[in-house]
């Protein structure tokens, strides 16, 4: 019995089938619409969530499955401190996949150690969020034909932003990668996250501070928030958070077939303004989320597999 | 200075000067009903100064604890005043309720009965992750 806690518990091989898989969803949505049948996805989001616990839903019922839910950890045994061990062994008992959120890091690993059923990992604390990554592949993949020869700028907040670590590890397993990394100095990426994804395997990488500078060379921006609490003083802060918010402005010295994406939600680091360029593509990697997660519970209910 | 030879004991010999009393701590040795001398930077032919753990009876002990503290360290069992058992103890590939999470959000601050465990990431720089957050151990 398999469960997906870290984007690494896939391998590139897997990860090619279930995009393969995502883009038959795609082509052929009728296909697949009795393929969870009699099956339910149970979703524990014990923390907030709109877009993940949507699409997760979304998903099963395209497949055809159904889905159980707790509302929130205020509406479940949560609240009265049962473990995650026992709520997943006894969830185990109702449904056939558990896709589960916490704000505890590490929670889904417990999830999965004592699950009689895959467990799929929707967020884990500031930890892990394999998903939101296969959301952004598939988004590469259908934007630019594959992953090689890409130059991929990161922008925001690269020290704290789960999604950006996992998805450099995730691209540094393809080749002819290059990555440009920008943030101020103190939302660099972390040397562990440097060392182990980027340099051991040589792939190049520059650190810049200042997007505009950067902009014309990349091929996928991936933006993210610059968090004001993140900044050791107010007047770094004011500096630089200009530095970091996308405006069609500073989209002019971008290539033509430049793809901006973000993992959502945003609050002003892409102006609105940005949503009509043919460029913008974060909505659209929200709804490859939704054919990814189709993919992955089918993989790992073994259906069509 | 002197300490007596003990009849059936546990010496912890060759620990790297200064980590005696952090082993002495991690085993819980404070607590485990035994006579302990801890001797520290003793005179040693091989490392210039050592530290040594002389545990007056058999006593269970989390081998993985030294070896995560100091992987030199060796222990021997002591039976009739004899050695019987020398171990040499190595870097543990994992620990377990050797250590704690530092990370408040870690799931192992608020799981019940779920156990602290630590893998070793990178030999060489003698780091070991949570196994729940991977959050780096703090150092000695």
């Amino acid at each position: 019995m398999r469960s997906v806690i870290d984007i690494q518990d896939l391998s590139p091989e897997e990860l090619d089938r279930l995009m393969d898989r995502a883009e038959d969803i795609i082509a052929h949505p009728d296909d697949y619409a009795e393929a969870c049948h009699r099956k339910k996805l149970a979703t524990l989001f014990f923390e907030p969530s709109t877009r993940t616990r949507l699409s997760f839903e979304a998903a099963m019922y395209e497949l055809g499955g159904n889905v159980i839910t707790v509302a929130g950890a205020d509406a479940s045994s949560a609240a009265k401190g049962e473990s995650v061990a026992d709520t997943v062994k006894t969830v185990s008992l109702y449904a056939d996949i558990i896709a589960m959120r916490h704000p505890k890091e590490g929670a889904a690993r417990v999830a999965a150690l004592n699950a009689s059923v895959p467990v799929i990992n929707a967020g884990d604390g500031g930890h892990l969020h394999p998903t939101q990554t296969l959301a952004d592949l598939l988004t590469i993949r259908r934007e630019k034909g594959g992953f090689s020869g890409l130059t991929v700028g990161l922008c925001g907040d690269l020290k704290f932003g789960r999604t950006v670590h996992s998805l450099i590890s995730a691209l540094s397993r393809y080749e002819g990668m290059r990555f440009v990394l920008i943030s101020p100095e103190e939302l660099k990426v972390p040397s562990y996250v440097k060392s182990e994804a980027l340099k051991k395997k040589n792939i190049p990488y520059t650190q810049v501070q200042d997007l505009e500078s950067v902009i014309g060379d990349l091929d996928i921006l991936y933006m993210t928030r610059v968090q004001k609490e993140r900044f050791f003083n107010e007047e770094d802060y004011l500096r630089l958070k200009d530095s970091y918010i996308l405006t069609p402005e500073k989209l002019k010295k971008a290539k033509s077939d430049l793809c901006v994406m973000h993992p959502l939600p945003r609050v002003n680091e892409i102006s609105v303004a940005v949503d009509q360029d043919p460029r913008a593509c974060y909505f659209k990697q929200m709804l490859n989320g939704k054919f990814m997660r189709e993919a992955l519970i089918l993989k790992l209910l073994n259906i069509a597999d | 200075m002197t300490v007596d030879s003990i009849q059936n004991g546990i010496v912890i010999d060759h620990i790297a000067a200064g980590c005696g009393m952090k082993i002495y701590e991690l085993l819980g040795l404070g607590t485990a009903g035994a006579p302990v001398a801890i001797m520290m930077n003793v005179t040693s032919g091989k490392m210039g100064r050592k530290d040594i753990i002389k545990i007056d009876g058999e006593i269970p002990l989390n081998l993985d604890a030294i070896g995560f503290v100091d992987p030199g360290a060796t222990v021997n069992v002591i039976r009739d005043g004899e050695l019987k058992e020398k171990k040499r103890i190595g870097m543990p590939e994992r620990l377990e309720n050797v250590i704690r999470c530092k990370n408040p959000r870690c799931i192992s601050t608020t799981e019940q009965e779920l156990p602290q465990v630590f893998l070793l990431t990178d030999r060489e720089k003698k780091e070991y992750r949570c196994a729940w957050c991977e959050t780096k151990a703090a150092g000695l």
